[in-house]
């Protein structure tokens, strides 16, 4: 009985392994491993032509940390960047949020063929997609402006907003938006009530979705803004492919992390808080 | 004046025929049935009162004035769900405060009412639970306050103890019929349990593809059903075909085919010649050993096929000489053995000639 047991154990125990191994090994290897690289160059000199100094002849400073908060540029650019994220974020939210609750509402045959047409953007570049908002924004007058950022922000996280949204939507139990006609509520009540309330983990991971890849984004601004329009995804390219000063790029994009580590921890804490409740 | 009139109302989805032509007054403080199988109607004549749902033709009256247009949120008529469906974003006392917010009550009024309704249902400590906390039968009651607590002229529950197990379910039975007799508040209650229908009910509207069958309190419907259909789909019953050979103003003589002359009573003028079937209880059968017959007009023999032992009863079914598989019930109030005839054993079967109803339809 007991060796039995134990060798289904040992049998699972196994299985578990086999399963998770490889994706474990996939994270360490290109996740951890070069996070890690990263948080080490950043405490090296920059070497002559590009890459790091020799670690004898240098030794390990705080040189990087230092030109970062001495210069209260950067700290500009990652508040802009911060705001352009929320911004984004917020307008992907009101657009996404009719279009998910429409398709949510419409016959399930065309529920499917809606969601395929979400999603249709990404069977193209993306560089070509931006390329477009140019020849459109171009004639307009409206290129290299804030507007085209954010237009540009919006049009590529749209889906990323959309998605989880309609997931969560769907999940709904339309009977409860009976109960709540029944008992008294109008349509806007329902919505404010009901539908609002029980749709917010899916809104939390929408934002999460939209928020944190806007704030390392470079190609947009990059594309679509003006010189002013920089976020501190650009600043990090600079670092490493201009610049060529790696542990300044190598600096910066650790604050970026530990900034978005902050956000993603919020939005857990929040969404853990809510569907607790 | 009744409470809720509901005239000549059809209701059509396509080619089908949801509600065919069905009138109905129920009057205020009643606990009223809709009681029929699925696909009879009734859900589709409750979502009308509702409102969720609108006549073809026909109109819905409340308190005399047509509902036609009223949308559900401005009618007084609360609906208690299959699955309750509770708001599981709300704890208990959120869910049947709502109504009240929704009225516009102060602050004040809610909690003290909320309160109450609470009491009512014998939830006073689960206040603060959130519906995935309770249980079914907890659930049930939350829906019930939630749909009683500011007092609606009418209460419509939808099969509401559908998802609960035997037991719970017959306490709950108890538990709605005090309640509704302690608010007051008229209930229109929808079921295909027939028995549920029979405990709750001051009147049973029979329902089927459509139509309604036959209107009628508990007791009238199962001693005299109208047709067949009433007669098979509340208890248990025998239909022992025949055609009328005699007719006196309270006596019926019919002829079964294999079985000869049965003596029956007349409810309603019925001509000789006539085809239909007399329509039998199980509990209007004597079930004996041939020897201890009792004398009763109507008598047969026949073989015991099959037997439920349901210990205060048990539910013979016998097949009689002429190959009729009939069903008797006989009490076990005797002493000794719990049951008296097994299965193969020769028995009589009785019954007095005012026994039963003979059906034409």
């Amino acid at each position: 009985m007991r060796g039995s047991s134990s060798t289904a154990e040992r049998g699972a125990r196994l299985t578990r392994w086999l399963v998770t191994a490889p994706p474990a090994l996939f994270l360490v290897v290109f996740f951890l491993v070069p996070a890690l690289i990263m948080a080490a160059a950043s405490f090296r000199e920059p070497g002559e032509f590009g890459g790091l100094a020799p670690l004898a002849s240098t030794g390990l400073t705080l040189e990087a940390y230092r030109f970062v908060f001495d210069d209260v540029i950067y700290l500009e650019v990652l508040v802009r960047s911060f705001a352009v994220a929320a911004l984004t974020t917020v307008i992907c939210l009101l657009l996404a949020y009719p279009l998910a609750l429409l398709i949510v509402r419409s016959p399930k045959r065309q529920r499917d063929r809606l969601v395929l047409l979400v999603i249709l953007p990404f069977a193209s570049n993306f560089l070509i997609r931006i390329y477009a908002w140019m020849m459109i924004l171009g004639p307009l007058e409206l290129l290299y402006t804030p507007f085209a950022v954010i237009a540009g922000m919006v049009y590529v996280h749209l889906p990323f907003m959309i998605l989880p949204l309609y997931t969560n939507l769907e999940k709904h139990d339309p009977v409860l938006l009976e109960a709540a006609q029944d008992l008294g509520a109008g349509a806007w009540t329902r919505f404010r009530r009901v539908t609002w309330p029980l749709s917010l983990p899916g809104v939390l991971s929408g934002a999460a979705l939209v928020f944190i890849p806007v704030l390392g984004m470079f190609a947009v601004p990059e594309l679509l803004g003006g010189t002013g329009d920089l976020l501190i995804g650009n600043l990090i390219k600079e670092q490493f492919l201009d610049n060529r000063d790696w542990p300044l790029g190598a600096a910066l994009s650790l604050l970026l992390t530990a900034a978005v580590l902050a956000v993603a921890w919020l939005s857990a804490l929040l969404t853990r808080g809510r569907s607790a409740s | 004046m009744a409470l809720l009139e509901i005239r000549n109302v059809t209701r059509r989805f396509g080619d089908l025929s949801a509600v065919l032509g069905v009138s109905l007054a129920i009057e205020a403080g009643e606990f009223f049935t809709l009681l029929g199988p699925s696909g009879c109607g009734k859900t589709t004549i409750l979502r009308m009162i509702a409102g969720f749902d609108a006549p073809d033709e026909g109109e819905l009256f409340l308190d005399g004035r047509p509902l036609a247009g009223i949308p559900p949120e401005q009618r007084p008529v609360h609906t208690v769900f299959q699955n309750y469906a509770l708001f599981p974003h709300l704890t208990v006392a959120g869910n049947i405060a709502f109504p009240l917010e929704m009225a516009g009550f102060a602050r004040d009024d809610i909690r003290r009412r909320t309160g109450e309704a609470l009491e009512l249902v014998h939830l006073e400590d689960k206040g603060g639970a959130y519906p995935h906390a309770l249980s079914g039968g907890q659930k049930q009651r939350v829906a019930l306050a939630r749909g009683l607590v500011n007092k609606p002229r009418l209460l419509l529950l939808d099969e509401p103890l559908g998802a609960l197990d035997a037991k719970l379910r017959e306490r709950m039975q108890g538990e709605l019929i005090a309640l509704q007799r302690e608010v007051g508040i008229t209930f229109v209650f929808v079921t295909h349990a027939q028995q549920e229908a029979l405990a709750l009910s001051h009147r049973i509207a029979v329902m089927n593809a459509g139509r309604v069958e036959q209107l009628d309190v508990p007791e009238v419907l199962y001693s005299t059903p109208k047709n067949r259909f009433v007669a098979d789909f509340i208890g248990s019953i025998n239909l022992i075909e025949g055609e009328v050979t005699a007719a006196s103003r309270h006596e019926l003589q019919l002829v079964a085919p294999g079985l000869g002359t049965i003596a029956a009573p007349a409810h309603a003028p019925v001509a000789p010649g006539t085809r239909g079937a007399l329509a039998l209880r199980p509990e209007h059968l004597r079930i004996a050993a041939p020897e201890a017959r009792a004398g009763l007009k109507n008598h047969f023999t026949g073989t015991v096929a099959e037997y439920l032992f349901l210990g205060d009863v048990t539910v013979y079914k016998v097949r009689l000489d002429n190959g009729l598989l009939i069903e008797a019930l006989a009490t076990n109030a005797g002493s000794g053995k719990a049951y008296f005839h097994e299965i193969g054993d020769r028995v009589s079967i009785e019954w007095r000639h005012d026994a039963g109803i003979f059906l034409d339809r």
